[in-house]
């Protein structure tokens, strides 16, 4: 009998150390994480890399990826990531944000690295809630949606409505690439890898300013079962944040 | 015989901060400190550097946090209220060690305060600049030749220590000119070499069998945060030992000792000077950084001569004299002479304030 050559084809990435990432489960970042490292190792821009992780759930990452990393201090990794790419061009730098983070705090950080059209990646996680607080109102709670802070849910008239942070960037002149996608379906999921390749590439090629929304779930703060979650996404979250390229330069050429 | 050029503080500041290897400044706009990025938005192209005029002083010192990580030499200034807005990311920075340098020309507070010359921000300069009792060394300039000087060693402190270093000017050093002689530029090769250093550290990528950059302003576990604190706390311990810098005159002698940094201790010193001519027994402990404080400096003075010891700031209250207090152990008479919201200490009122701690004693 032949003997057998098995071949691997699959593995985890090597780009996650092993230590537990520490999301609850069934939030999307993990997916997320995952999505990163595959395709840093297979872009070979593992060695290049620096990750900038907001401060928020994406902070439990830190201790989790074996690529460089650094936290930036809360709404400023626009900020860090335009000094480390500026000072150091050959760096592939991204950084990481939840909607807190990059839509209320970072808004200014956010609007001024677009606008400068800086050679960065922006992953920004929407899930519509702060996630490490405990589920308070973010810039992008849904209309009429509960949280901690709007116990009677969220109201127009007194807490103004969403922030659709692709369209407002949309605005501007510099950003090449704005992408709105989730992670809720695995077809969604490889939307999401070619979103983020794409992403990645225009800063490879110095093309500029990218940002992908990821649109995901809080199943801890939205007070639901991961299940429950994919539904309300389906039915309210790509209501208000369609899903779609807001933007791609390169496809406008 | 090195070359003197005629420069104003903040320029000549800039200089030689690009002369000591900074390739990297982001800044906002405020008086009186804004020649400085005027300067350098000139300057740092010349030398391929980059210069950022960030949306705020938020964004300016987070640039430097992330220019700063990848080791290149980084920069960043403003006044007063401005250095209030960066304190977060300076406590981020002597947190997650990043090797930075700024620049807070004082003007008259607190709050927006005046746009003239004080010395309102020392407690904030020496104590808090940030959350976290984290410290730094503060330099603190009393001519345009020292900026200069300090500013140059500035940077080479930053990166030994992985540390914040703070120059501590106000609003007439920046906009004093005075002859000076620059320190020379360092080639480009040198500053490569500088930056080299750090790659072990730096965040600028690592392959996977490297050990990888991990910049962080504080931890998940308790333990790794307090082992921080304390491998901090051994770096600030070792400053009070090694790192003090302070000028010392005619304490042998004194009968009334003279204590001010900075601009005030340029006029201070000037008074002792007439006070001396005068006949008066006049001394003067002047710090040239006032973090770590010069405490020993104060082990000088020959108490049995002492009559009382005279702090002059431009500040009130008073700040630097709790230091004093530190320092003195009660062992003499502590009074002040103050100035303040941009007025300048004059010598007529120091030499007067001695005249009377003299004349009661008489």
């Amino acid at each position: 009998m032949e003997s057998q050559v098995r071949k691997a084809v699959y593995t985890r990435t090597k780009t996650l150390n092993g230590n537990v990432l520490g999301f609850c489960p069934g939030c999307m970042h993990g997916t997320v994480f995952k999505i990163i490292g595959e395709l840093l190792e297979e872009m070979n821009i593992e060695q290049d890399a620096a990750c900038v992780l907001g401060i928020g759930c994406c902070g439990l990452a830190q201790e989790a990826v074996a690529y460089d990393v650094t936290t930036a201090p809360h709404g400023r990794a626009c900020a860090v990531a335009t000094g480390v790419k500026k000072a150091n061009p050959d760096t592939f730098v991204f950084t990481y944000q939840g909607d807190g983070d990059l839509a209320s705090i970072g808004l200014a950080e956010t609007m001024h690295a677009a606008n400068r059209g800086e050679n960065v990646t922006i992953i920004f996680i929407n899930n519509g809630i702060y996630g490490m607080t405990g589920g308070q109102m973010a810039p992008t709670t849904l209309n009429g949606m509960k949280s901690t802070t709007t116990p009677n849910g969220r109201n127009p008239e007194e807490h103004g409505s969403p922030m659709h942070m692709c369209e407002i960037l949309n605005q501007l002149e510099a950003p090449i690439y704005l992408d709105r996608v989730s992670c809720n379906t695995p077809r969604n999921v490889i939307k999401t890898r070619k979103a983020l390749k794409k992403a990645f590439q225009n800063q490879i090629d110095g093309r500029g300013f990218s940002m992908i929304e990821i649109v995901t779930s809080c199943p801890t703060n939205w007070g639901a079962s991961p299940l429950k979650c994919l539904d309300f996404m389906e039915e309210r979250m790509f209501a208000e944040f369609p899903l779609g390229v807001v933007r791609d330069r390169q496809e406008e050429e | 015989m090195m070359k003197r050029v005629f420069m104003k503080g903040t320029e000549a500041i800039a200089e030689s901060a690009v002369r000591s290897g900074l390739r990297f400044y982001a800044g906002y706009p405020i008086t009186p400190q804004n020649e400085i990025p005027e300067y350098l938005a000139r300057r740092l192209p010349e030398v391929d550097g980059k210069f950022v005029q960030g949306e705020s002083e938020l964004a300016s010192v987070n640039m430097v946090y992330g220019a700063g990580s990848t080791g290149t030499r980084s920069m960043t200034s403003s006044a007063s209220t401005g250095i209030s807005l960066k304190s977060e990311g300076i406590s981020y920075c002597a947190t997650a060690r990043i090797p930075m340098v700024y620049i807070n020309m004082q003007r008259g507070g607190p709050g927006v305060g005046t746009i003239h010359p004080a010395q309102q921000d020392y407690n904030q300069a020496t104590k808090a600049s940030g959350n976290g009792g984290f410290r730094m060394i503060v330099m603190a300039p009393a001519t345009v030749q020292e900026a200069v000087d300090m500013t140059y060693d500035a940077f080479d402190l930053a990166q030994r220590d992985r540390n914040p270093v703070l120059i501590l000017g106000d609003g007439m050093l920046a906009a004093m000119m005075e002859p000076v002689v620059l320190p020379e530029m360092r080639t480009e090769k040198e500053v490569q070499q500088l930056k080299e250093e750090q790659k072990e550290w730096a965040l600028i990528g690592h392959a996977h069998e490297e050990k990888k950059s991990f910049i962080v302003p504080g931890y998940w576990s308790v333990e790794d945060q307090e082992k921080l604190c304390i491998e901090n706390n051994a770096m600030y311990q070792r400053w009070e030992e090694e790192d003090t810098d302070v000028e010392e005159l005619y304490l042998d002698d004194a009968e009334i000792v003279l204590v001010a940094f900075g601009m005030a201790a340029r006029i201070t010193k000037s008074s002792m000077e007439i006070l001396r001519q005068e006949g008066h027994k006049v001394g003067m402990i002047r710090p040239k950084r006032i973090s770590p404080f010069p405490k020993k400096a104060f082990d000088n003075i020959d108490y049995s001569n002492l009559k009382a010891i005279l702090d002059v700031e431009m500040s009130i209250p008073a700040q630097m004299v709790y230091d004093v207090e530190l320092a003195v152990k009660q062992r003499g008479r502590i009074e002040t002479y103050l100035r303040s919201g941009g007025e300048i200490v004059r010598r007529e009122e120091i030499i007067q304030s001695v005249h009377a701690l003299i004349g009661e004693e008489k």
